[in-house]
C-alpha cells in the first residue's frame, strides 16, 4: 500500500517537472533530495515507518503544490493541458456521464481519432424516479498522448464528422456538450480543407436548434472554434483559449522562420501577452464561467473535479434551456431562487429538468446565441460615434426597412399581381382577336403586310456578333493605373522557365496588361486602389463606418507602435474598409481587407466593420461583396478579441443570408487562415483572382505541424477550385462582369432588383 | 547490326555528358564568385525539385536580374569569365559544365539504343493476351517472339477492354515494363524488343554496368 503510495509521489514529482520545464528548482529539488532520501531508506523502515514517511512527505508535496500553484504562469498552464496526465475526453465520458456509446470510433479505427463522437446519458433523480437524459458529447481526444489522437488536432474529415452529429442531435432534439481539447486544427487542404470544413462547423452551428454547452480545456484557435461556438461556454481554470499557440506567436513575434527555434523567454512573454488563461477570458467576455480544478490541474484521480464537472454541466444546460422557457417573466423568480440554492449547496442530480426545447424556444436559443455573439468584443476597438450618431443610424436603418417593406414588398406584390393580370388579358385578347380575323386574313392573304418588328440594334449587335472581353474597357485604358508602372524596367514572369514567357516592360504590364502577363495569364499583385476604380462604376463608392478603429486591445507590448505605423502608412483606421457602390448600375454593399494594413489582419475593429456591413445590406436589400485584397489571418496581437471574430461574423453572414441576401467573396494575392476558415468561407459563391493562393496555414506551418512538405502550389486558387473550397477562378480583367453576372443569376430573394 | 559492346566502351570513355550554358536572352552578365572549374554543381533539390540549383551567374537587364542555376548535378568545366560585367546577347555560351552518368542513366542509354520500346498508347492497364501471358510466366518473356500486327495486349480501362496489336521490327521480348494491374500512363514503355541473336550480348552489357559502374 505504501509502496503504491510512493510511487504515486514519484509520479507527482515527475508531472511536476514536466509542467515547470525546469522552473522553480528550489522547490523541485526540496522534493527530489527527499524523495532519494526515502527512497534509499525506504527497504529498511518497518510498515509503520514508511506510513509515517510517505505522509509526511505527502504533506510536504501538497504544500509545494500548493506554493507552486499560485505562482503558476501562463505557460505553465499551456504546459499543464498537453501532459499526457491531463484528463482527457474519455475520462470525462466516464466520470462525468453514467453512460455512453462512442460513435464510428474504436481506437485507431476512426476517420479521425483527435475527434470524439458519443451518445451518453447522465442520470438525475426526483424522489423516487430516475431520468436518463440523453446528450450527444462531441469534442477532441488527445488519448493521454497516444500518437494517433495527433495531440487533438483534428483533421477536416473530423470535424465533419462532428458536424454531421450535431445535426442529428438537432433532429433528435438532445443538448449537444463538446469538450475542447485541441492545440490547432491539423492544417491539411485535402478534400475537404481545414478552412473550408472550419466555416461550414461555424456556419451550421449558429443555427443548430438544440442547446449547445462547450468546456474549453485547450482552446487553439481555429480548431477550437470549430467545435466550440456554444450558448454557454465554460473554461477549466487551468485551461487556455488563444489565438494562437504561444510557440506559434513568439514564432512571429521573433520573426523566425527556419532553423533556429524561440527561446523559451520569448514564447512566456508572448503566452502572458495574449491574455490565453481561465480568467483573462472569463475578464474579457469569452466564456461564462470557470470551473475550479485542483491544484496543478486535473488528473485521471480526481475524482472530486469530475464530480463538480458534471456538477457544472447539469447547471449550465439547465440554464439554457431555462433562458429560453416561454413565460420568461414568470421564470425569472424561479430562476433567481434557484441560483440561489445553487450556491448553497443544491445538488444539481436531484433536480427534475426536461432538456426538450419547442418550436418556439428553439427559435429563441438561435436568436440568443446570435445576441450572444454579437454583443462580444465591443470593448477591443475604438467607436467614436456619439450616441446622437448611433440614433441617427438607428432611425436611418429603421426607414431602410420601412422603405424597403413599403417598395418591394407591398408594392412590387401589387405591381407584379396588377401586371400579371394585364397580361393575361392582353393575350386573351391578342389571341380572341386573331382567331376572329382569321377568316378575313386569308381571304386577303399577301394584302397585308406583315407586322413591323422594331428593331434593337444594341440586342442584334449582341446576338449577330462575336463578344470581347475587352469591350467595356477600350482596349486596356484603365480608370487606375498602378504607381509601379511608372518605373522604367523589365519584369519576369515567374513561370518564364515553364511557359517560355518573355520579360515584360513595366509600364506595359502595370498599366495596359492591368498586370497579367501576356503569355501565360499570371497575375502580379495589384494595389486594392485597382480594383477600386476598375471593377466599380465611376464615382459610385460611397464609404461608411471608417471611423471605426483598429486598438490595441489586450496592451500587447510594441503593437501600439505598430498600428500607428501601419495607420499612418495607408491613411486607414483599420485592415477593412466598408463601402457602398455599383456595378453597371446594381448597387451593393462591399467589405474589402487590405493587404497592406497588417497583412488584412482581422481584429475586433475589422470584425465589427463586417457585422455592421452585412446589416445594412440585409436591411437595405444590397448584395454583399468581400472583396480580400488579401488577408494573413486573425490578429494574434488581440488574442480571443481577434479570434472571437470568426464566430461571430460568421453568424452575421449566416443571418444575412438566411434573409435572402446573395454574399459573394472574391478572393485576391494571399488569403490565409482564421477569415478563410469563417466568414469568408461559409459564402455559398466564393470566387478567386487567377494566380492567388487560398488555405488555412502556410507552407511552413503545415511543415512544422504535419511533418511533411506540402506541393508546390498547394494553396493555388485552381487547387481551392479542385478541391470544391472556391467556386469559379475569375481574370481581374473579367471580375468586374462577371460580378454582375453573378448579381443578377445568383442570390435570394432578398435583393432590391430581383 | 548494332555493336553493344562498342557502345558500352565509348560510355565508358567518356562517362559525362558535356553542355554548354548559354543566356536565355540578352544582359549584363555576373558569376558567382565562389564558382571556380571544378566546383561541384547540384542540381534542383528537394522533394518537389522546390530548391534551385546551385546559382551560376546573374544576368540584368532593364534594371531587372535574372538567376542562372545549374539545371543538374556535375562539374563545372570552364567560365567565360572575360564575359564578367558585360553586354552578352542572348545563346552566348557564359559556362561549360559536365554532367557524369549514373548508372541508371548508362542503362537507359544502352537500352534505347539496342531495343524498341513499344509504348502505351493510352493511360490504362494492359495485359498479356492469355496465349502469350502464359508463355511469360511460364519459360519467361525472352521466349515470345513478336512481329508487326501480332494481337500482344489487352487494354483494359473503366471495364472496357480492347486488344492491342503490337507495331515494330520483329524480335523477342527483352524486358516488360509494366505488372499486372499497374496502371500506366499513355507513352510509357510497356516492352523493349531486340532481336534474338542480341539477346545475350544486351544481357552481359547489362550485368557488366551494374557491376563495373561506380555508384552515385
Amino acid at each position: 500500500m505504501e509502496d503504491k503510495r510512493f510511487n504515486q509521489l514519484k509520479e507527482r514529482y515527475n508531472y511536476m517537472h514536466d509542467i515547470l520545464a525546469g522552473k522553480n528548482n528550489e522547490n523541485l529539488r526540496l522534493l527530489a533530495s527527499r524523495l532519494e532520501e526515502l527512497d534509499s531508506r525506504f527497504p529498511a523502515l518497518s510498515a509503520r515507518e514508511r506510513e509515517t514517511a510517505v505522509t509526511s512527505l505527502e504533506d510536504l508535496f501538497n504544500f509545494v503544490e500548493k506554493k507552486i500553484e499560485v505562482e503558476l504562469t501562463p505557460m505553465d498552464r499551456v504546459r499543464i493541458v498537453r501532459n499526457p496526465q491531463r484528463i482527457c475526453l474519455r475520462d470525462i465520458l466516464e466520470n462525468v456521464y453514467d453512460n455512453y456509446t462512442e460513435i464510428g470510433s474504436m481506437g485507431e479505427h476512426s476517420p479521425d481519432p483527435a475527434m470524439l463522437i458519443a451518445r451518453a446519458y447522465i442520470t438525475r433523480r426526483h424522489g423516487k424516479r430516475v431520468f436518463n437524459q440523453s446528450v450527444m458529447v462531441i469534442g477532441h481526444e488527445k488519448g493521454h498522448g497516444e500518437e494517433i489522437r495527433n495531440g487533438g488536432s483534428a483533421q477536416p474529415w473530423g470535424n465533419a464528422k462532428a458536424l454531421h452529429y450535431m445535426k442529428v442531435a438537432e433532429t433528435e432534439n438532445i443538448p449537444i456538450h463538446t469538450y475542447v481539447f485541441t492545440p490547432g486544427a491539423f492544417p491539411v487542404e485535402d478534400t475537404p480543407g481545414a478552412a473550408q470544413q472550419i466555416a461550414r462547423n461555424l456556419f451550421e452551428m449558429g443555427n443548430v436548434k438544440v442547446p449547445i454547452l462547450a468546456v474549453f480545456s485547450e482552446g487553439g484557435s481555429g480548431g477550437a472554434e470549430a467545435v466550440g461556438l456554444a450558448d454557454r461556454r465554460l473554461m477549466l481554470s487551468h485551461g487556455y483559449y488563444s489565438v494562437i499557440s504561444p510557440e506559434g506567436g513568439a514564432a512571429i513575434e521573433g520573426n523566425v522562420k527556419r532553423g533556429p527555434r524561440a527561446t523559451p523567454e520569448l514564447i512566456e512573454k508572448v503566452a502572458s501577452d495574449l491574455c490565453i488563461t481561465a480568467q483573462d477570458n472569463l475578464r474579457l467576455g469569452y466564456i461564462d464561467r470557470i470551473i475550479q480544478e485542483p491544484n496543478l490541474g486535473a488528473r485521471c484521480h480526481h475524482f472530486d473535479f469530475f464530480r463538480l464537472l458534471r456538477q457544472e454541466v447539469l447547471r449550465a444546460t439547465d440554464e439554457i434551456v431555462l433562458d429560453v422557457r416561454g413565460m420568461q417573466p414568470f421564470r425569472a423568480m424561479g430562476k433567481r431562487s434557484r441560483r440561489k440554492k445553487i450556491e448553497e449547496g443544491l445538488n444539481m442530480e436531484n433536480v427534475r429538468m426536461s432538456w426538450n426545447l419547442s418550436p418556439s424556444a428553439q427559435e429563441r436559443l438561435m436568436e440568443r446565441r446570435h445576441r450572444k455573439f454579437r454583443g462580444l468584443a465591443g470593448q477591443a476597438f475604438i467607436d467614436p460615434r456619439t450616441k446622437w450618431d448611433l440614433f441617427k443610424q438607428g432611425l436611418n436603418e429603421t426607414f431602410w426597412e420601412l422603405a424597403g417593406y413599403i417598395r418591394y414588398d407591398l408594392l412590387r406584390k401589387r405591381q407584379q399581381n396588377i401586371a400579371n393580370f394585364f397580361g393575361e388579358i392582353r393575350s386573351e385578347t391578342s389571341l380572341f382577336i386573331k382567331n376572329q380575323t382569321a377568316p378575313l386574313r386569308r381571304l386577303l392573304g399577301k394584302a397585308i403586310p406583315p407586322l413591323r418588328v422594331k428593331r434593337n440594334g444594341e440586342a442584334e449587335k449582341q446576338l449577330t456578333t462575336l463578344s470581347d472581353w475587352n469591350d467595356g474597357n477600350e482596349r486596356g485604358q484603365w480608370s487606375y493605373v498602378s504607381p509601379k508602372a511608372k518605373e522604367d524596367k523589365a519584369v519576369i514572369c515567374p513561370n518564364s522557365a515553364t511557359h517560355g514567357c518573355l520579360d515584360m516592360w513595366a509600364p506595359d504590364l502595370y498599366g495596359e496588361f492591368a498586370g497579367v502577363c501576356t503569355n501565360c495569364g499570371h497575375h502580379f499583385p495589384m494595389e486594392y486602389q485597382w480594383y477600386l476604380y476598375n471593377m466599380f462604376d465611376a464615382g459610385s463608392i460611397h464609404e461608411f463606418n471608417a471611423e471605426i478603429e483598429a486598438r490595441n486591445p489586450l496592451d500587447y507590448e510594441g503593437f501600439d507602435l505598430k498600428l500607428e505605423k501601419a495607420k499612418a502608412a495607408t491613411g486607414r483606421k483599420s485592415s477593412c474598409m466598408t463601402f457602398e457602390a455599383s456595378i453597371q448600375g446594381i448597387n451593393l454593399c462591399v467589405y474589402m481587407l487590405m493587404a497592406p494594413f497588417r497583412g488584412g489582419s482581422v481584429g475586433a475593429a475589422e470584425g465589427e466593420k463586417i457585422i455592421l456591413a452585412s446589416e445594412r445590406a440585409s436591411k437595405k436589400r444590397l448584395p454583399l461583396l468581400a472583396y480580400v485584397h488579401g488577408t494573413a489571418g486573425i490578429r494574434i496581437q488581440e488574442g480571443v478579441n481577434g479570434v472571437i471574430q470568426m464566430p461571430r461574423c460568421t453568424m452575421a453572414m449566416r443571418r444575412y443570408i438566411d434573409a435572402g441576401g446573395l454574399y459573394l467573396v472574391l478572393y485576391d494575392t494571399n488569403s490565409y487562415a482564421g477569415p478563410v476558415a469563417s466568414f469568408l468561407g461559409c459564402s455559398p459563391y466564393q470566387f478567386g483572382i487567377r494566380s492567388s493562393n487560398v488555405g488555412f496555414a502556410g507552407p511552413g506551418v503545415i511543415q512544422e505541424t504535419t511533418g511533411v512538405m506540402p506541393p508546390p502550389h498547394y494553396h493555388s486558387v485552381y487547387k481551392a477550385l479542385a478541391r470544391g473550397h472556391i467556386q469559379g477562378v475569375w481574370d481581374r480583367r473579367e471580375a468586374r462582369f462577371n460580378l454582375h453576372q453573378s448579381m443578377l443569376t445568383m442570390g435570394g430573394r432578398n435583393l432590391y432588383y430581383k | 547490326m548494332l555493336d553493344i559492346s562498342a557502345l558500352l566502351e565509348e560510355v565508358k570513355a567518356s562517362p559525362y555528358v558535356e553542355s554548354s550554358v548559354k543566356t536565355p536572352h540578352s544582359g549584363v552578365v555576373s558569376f558567382n564568385d565562389d564558382l571556380k572549374p571544378g566546383a561541384a554543381l547540384f542540381g534542383p533539390q528537394g522533394l518537389y525539385k522546390e530548391k534551385p540549383g546551385t546559382l551560376l551567374a546573374n544576368l540584368e537587364r532593364e534594371r531587372v536580374s535574372k538567376s542562372i542555376n545549374a539545371l543538374e548535378k556535375g562539374e563545372l568545366v570552364a567560365v567565360n569569365t572575360e564575359l564578367a560585367g558585360r553586354f552578352v546577347q542572348a545563346g552566348t555560351e557564359i559556362m561549360r559544365v559536365r554532367h557524369f552518368l549514373s548508372r541508371k542513366e548508362v542503362l537507359d542509354i544502352i537500352l534505347k539504343e539496342a531495343l524498341h520500346l513499344f509504348r502505351a498508347p493510352e493511360k490504362a492497364k494492359y495485359y498479356f493476351v492469355p496465349a502469350v501471358d502464359l508463355k511469360v510466366k511460364n519459360t519467361g518473356p525472352k521466349s515470345v517472339s513478336v512481329h508487326d500486327g501480332m494481337d500482344l495486349f489487352i487494354i483494359s480501362r473503366m471495364k472496357r477492354e480492347t486488344p492491342l496489336r503490337y507495331s515494330g521490327p520483329d524480335g523477342v521480348i527483352y524486358a516488360v515494363y509494366f505488372s499486372v494491374h499497374q496502371n500506366l500512363d499513355a507513352g510509357e514503355p510497356l516492352i523493349g524488343i531486340c532481336p534474338p541473336s542480341q539477346v545475350n550480348q544486351i544481357e552481359e552489357v547489362a550485368m557488366r554496368v551494374q557491376t563495373e559502374w561506380p555508384d552515385e
